[in-house]
This record gives structure tokens, sequence and C-alpha cells, in this order.
């Protein structure tokens, strides 16, 4: 039957954290990132894992902490106002430097909002949505295969890094179908970690999880350190993809389900004679500023499109240092633009100019 | 051609896509028809979707009340009742996937039985991760027979890698297809194939499917 297989996006994401070695997995259910939840119910028995639905998604998260601190892969999922109830945690687990996963199939807000898909949580994901300074490493996918790819490197990336890693989905890559080809099954690791608590067995020095620095010189000082490694991941882990950029006078940026429909607009402008591009951050934490300063000594304009009131199109501005025009084209609240409406901001950007 | 066509199988097998097509394909033979969605598990896709498609066709279609409305409901609408004990119209039935879905039916399960006109079909796609090989299937459908409280009558082959499909993708499912016939003891009533590659699969009983349009 061949290697490839068709599935749904929060299908993919909890089979590769699995194939990732990931053997406990703490959740509640929310729509649209359920199927996250029931597929790790439904696989994790039969292979030795941990399944646990928690009293609640704050529960969940300190859940992810503890077995974060016994350097054990992972992760919890959920969406956009069961990720705002995580933030406590995630600060803590961010403020004690242990990897975990975080996926956010995002859906419509702010409150209770909608369960149509979305893009708002962009500020929350990118700019430390608890308390205190800290970022994530925050991933995002536009196909399911790419639910299924980043899964695996936020994993990589977190425990590389020591930090939380997020996988910043929406709710129609969430539930889509599509062919997807998986990695190889990799056994967990259980190697001994240098910080992991597991037991000194009387054989060494405790190690301590914590992130309580009453001590105002001892914080600032984690904080300087961990500065230090953020400034390494913004240099080296910037990630994107570049779409018909070669020759472009104009860039669309988008990232998720936003850069697909773009990628279709771009295509039909690009037969209308107009020469625009897209770029598409991979990575929204770092975000993919060089490649998007090299396209400002390109091109004359940019369109950030989202699924927000425009949140991405501060970065893009920042990164750009407003050398050039910057434009939004948006929906929000659970609907999704069509090509054609993006087509129309990337005509009215570059006022008929071909 | 029996009066009630319920689609059951795993958690996107693509039922809906199936029944759609299904009950297009009744009215073009002439039959008055009704489809009814009783999917209370997945309010992303949905056979409501195709509504005014169907309603364009002349098809009575059924929803659930609340689905993509501001209420997070899964009440399940009383003219389904009405679908099965009305006996002049063909129902198409678009169950919820794997066992939790099917629960939905058992309410209705005593008009059904009583009628005694029905096909129960299991829709299976072989290229579904937790129905990879004819041991999965056979537990997913003891699941959902098990929750329905109704024992299937057929089985309907719609194996897919959805755009990636090719004829071979469908053709090589087709012994597992046969295995999978033999142990349950259900005939194969159809393999579902999309629309342009109905023609080039070698199989018998090809149902052409016209799928919905991707906008992205």
């Amino acid at each position: 039957m061949g290697n490839k297989v068709l599935m749904k996006g929060n299908e993919a994401i909890a089979e590769a954290a699995i194939r990732a070695g990931c053997r406990h997995y703490f959740g509640y259910p929310i729509t649209p990132q359920t199927e996250v939840a029931a597929y790790m119910a439904k696989r994790m028995p039969k292979i030795g894992g941990v399944f646990l639905q928690a009293e609640s998604e704050i529960a969940a998260i300190n859940m992810v902490y503890g077995v974060a601190g016994t350097g054990r892969r992972v992760m919890t999922s959920s969406s956009s106002p069961g990720v705002s109830l995580k933030q406590e945690g995630i600060s803590y687990i961010a403020g004690s430097d242990l990897p975990c996963l975080i996926v956010d199939v995002q859906r419509g807000g702010p409150g209770l909002g909608g369960i149509q898909p979305s893009q708002s949580d962009y500020f929350q994901a990118t700019k430390g949505g608890g308390h205190g300074d800290y970022h994530l490493i925050v991933l995002a996918p536009s196909s399911v295969q790419e639910m299924a790819d980043l899964t695996a490197l936020a994993f990589e990336l977190a425990e590389k890094y020591r930090m939380p890693a997020m996988l910043l989905a929406d709710g129609t890559i969430g539930q889509m179908m599509e062919p997807v080809e998986l990695a190889e099954p990799q056994e967990p690791k259980f190697e001994e970690k240098p910080w992991a608590v597991t037991g000194t067995k009387c054989k060494r020095e405790h190690h301590i999880v914590n992130s309580l620095y009453l001590a105002p010189d001892e914080l600032e000082k984690k904080n300087f350190e961990r500065y230090e490694r953020y400034h390494t991941i913004e240099q080296t882990e910037a990630r994107y993809e570049s779409f018909m950029m070669d020759d472009a006078e104009y860039c669309v940026v988008a990232f998720g389900i936003a850069a697909r429909v773009s990628k279709n607009a771009v295509v039909a402008a690009r037969k209308k004679g107009i020469k625009v591009g897209l770029i598409r951050p991979i990575t929204l934490w770092p975000f993919p500023k060089a490649a998007l300063e090299k396209a400002a000594a390109q091109v004359k304009g940019f369109l950030s499109v989202e699924l927000s009131m425009g949140q991405m199109i501060e970065d893009v501005r920042l990164a750009t240092h407003d050398a050039r025009k910057v434009e939004l084209c948006c929906r929000t609240g659970g609907m999704i633009m069509s090509p054609d409406e993006v087509l129309a901001a990337i005509e009215k950007l570059t006022g008929g100019e071909k | 051609m029996k009066r009630v066509t319920l689609f059951c199988g795993h958690y996107g097998s693509g039922k809906t896509n199936v029944a759609v097509n299904m009950a297009a394909e009744l009215k073009r033979q002439g039959k008055t028809v009704a489809l009814a969605d009783i999917d209370i598990v997945n309010p992303y896709f949905r056979s409501a979707d195709s509504r005014q498609e169907l309603e364009g066709q002349g098809i009575e279609v059924i929803a659930l009340p609340f689905a993509g409305s501001n209420v997070d409901l899964p009440a399940l609408p009383q003219e389904v009742y009405g679908l099965v004990q009305r006996r002049d119209v063909y129902a198409v039935l678009d169950v919820g996937g794997d066992d939790r879905g099917a629960y939905a039916l058992g309410r209705y399960v005593p008009y059904i039985r009583e009628e005694n006109n029905y096909e129960m079909l299991f829709v299976v796609n072989f290229c579904r991760p937790l129905t990879r090989d004819v041991q999965s299937a056979v537990e997913v459908l003891r699941e959902i027979e098990a929750a329905s409280q109704l024992p299937f009558t057929g089985i309907v082959n719609n194996t897919n890698l959805g755009d990636a499909t090719t004829a071979e993708t469908v053709e090589s499912s087709l012994p597992l297809a046969q295995t999978l016939s033999e142990q349950v003891k259900l005939p194969i009533c159809f393999t579902a194939v999309k629309r342009d590659l109905a023609e080039r699969v070698r199989a018998e009983n090809v149902f052409p499917l016209k799928l919905q349009p991707k906008l992205f």
C-alpha cells in the first residue's frame, strides 16, 4: 500500500510525536484540536505510553512541567482559549529551562471566540504569552506533512536549547486531510541528561528544577544566560520558504493556512504579469528577519496576509525597518480570505503596476 | 435498492463524500431523496456543506440544527425520525465517525429494523493510519456495530490518498477489501473512486465521486 497515509493534520501531530519518541501526553479536549488527544488515547496504551486527560488545561501543563523535569519527551495540545489557560505553566517551564512541546491549533478569539480557524494567537505565541522574559521556539506548519515534520523538529530544537517549543497551527490544517509520509519510528531515548531529575541513587549531586530566584542578581544572571541562548537561536534557527522571489518587485508575507491561500494568489498575479513573490516564515520565533531585510532591499512593498487583525505585520515592519510600505490583508473570527481577495490586495499594493 | 442507506466507518474514511454522491446518484435515477447529516463528532467538514448544491438538485437536506452556529450542541433534529419513519423517500444517512459517531444512530435503530429495508455500509479507506490492514479494519467495524446496534450489510471501499490518489492506490487496496469481505462475510457493494480516475481503475462496481473544489 505504499508509505503514504491519508491523515488529518491533528492526527499527523500525534503520530509524529509518537514516532519522535514522545510517550507522555497530557491534555484536555477542545475543538478544533481534539483529534490529537483522541489519537493519543487510542495509541499510547498500546505502546506503553501515557495518555492522561487532565481535569483542566492548567493541570495538563503542570503535568508536562513534571515530566519535562525528568528529561523525557512530553507534550500537550489545545486550542486558543485552552492555551491561554496554560500560560502560567509555560512561563514556569521556560523559567526552569526545560524542553517540551505545546501545540496550539488556533481558533477565533478573543474570549471563547469560535471554533473556526484563526491565526490570532501570534502575539501570544511569539512575544511570550506568560509573564517574564522568555521566548518559545514557534513553528508554523502550512500542510499536514509539515504538521508531522515540524512536530519532530520542535522536540529536537526544544531539547537542543532546553526550552519549550510551540507548534502554532490553525483549525483548517488541524482538520484537513492530506497524504503524509511519516518518519521512521524512533524509540524513546532515556539517556541521562545533566539536568534531569531522575533520582540521585546517592551517586551524584541533586539536580534542581526551579524557576524561583529571590536574589535579583541571580535572577538577572539567569535571564542574561537565557537571552544569550535566544540570541544564538535567532542567528541560526530561523526558517522560511521563499516562493517566486527571484525577480519579485513586491513581497507577500504569510504563514500557515494564509500562506497556502496567498500562494494561489501569487500565481494568479504572476499570470497577470505582476512581479510578486512570497516569503513564508516557518519559524515565527525566531522570525526570519534577515530574509525580510534582504527582501526590503529588492522589493517596493510588502503585503502581510493574516487570519488576525494584523499581528505578524508588526514583525514585518520591524524586520524591514519600515523601509518599504507594508500593507495588511486580513480576515478574522474564523473567516478565511479567498485567493481572489489576496489578489485584489496585491493589485491594490502594486497600484496596477506590472 | 433499499430505502434507507446508512454510511458508517472510521473517522475520516470519507463517509460524507460517499453519502453526498450517493444521494445525488439516487436523485439522478429519478427517486425522491433526502440526506440526513447526523455526524455529531466533526463540526468542521460535513455533508451540510454541500447543502446548496444538493438542494439545487432537489434533494432534501436534514442537518444538525446547531452545526456551524454559536451553540456547540450535538443535538439531532426531529426530522431524522421522520426520515426513518416516512416510507416515501429514499433516505441517505451520513453518520459520524468511529463508535462514538455511531452511538447517535441507536435511537433510530428500532424503526430501521422494523421496516427492514436498509443497507448499513462500512466505509473503509486503507490509506488511513488506523485502518491500514484488514485486522484493524475489522476491529473498527465491530466497534461501530456494537455502538450502533445495527449489523453491517456491506462494505464500501473508499481507499484514497486525497489529491495524491492514483489508479494504483485504489487497485492495491482491492485485495485488502476482498480479504475484509471474506473475513466479515459481507459483500463489497462498490469501490468509490474520484471521478477523473474512475475509468482508469480496474475494479468491479466503481462508483465515481464528485468532490468539492479545493480553495487552497
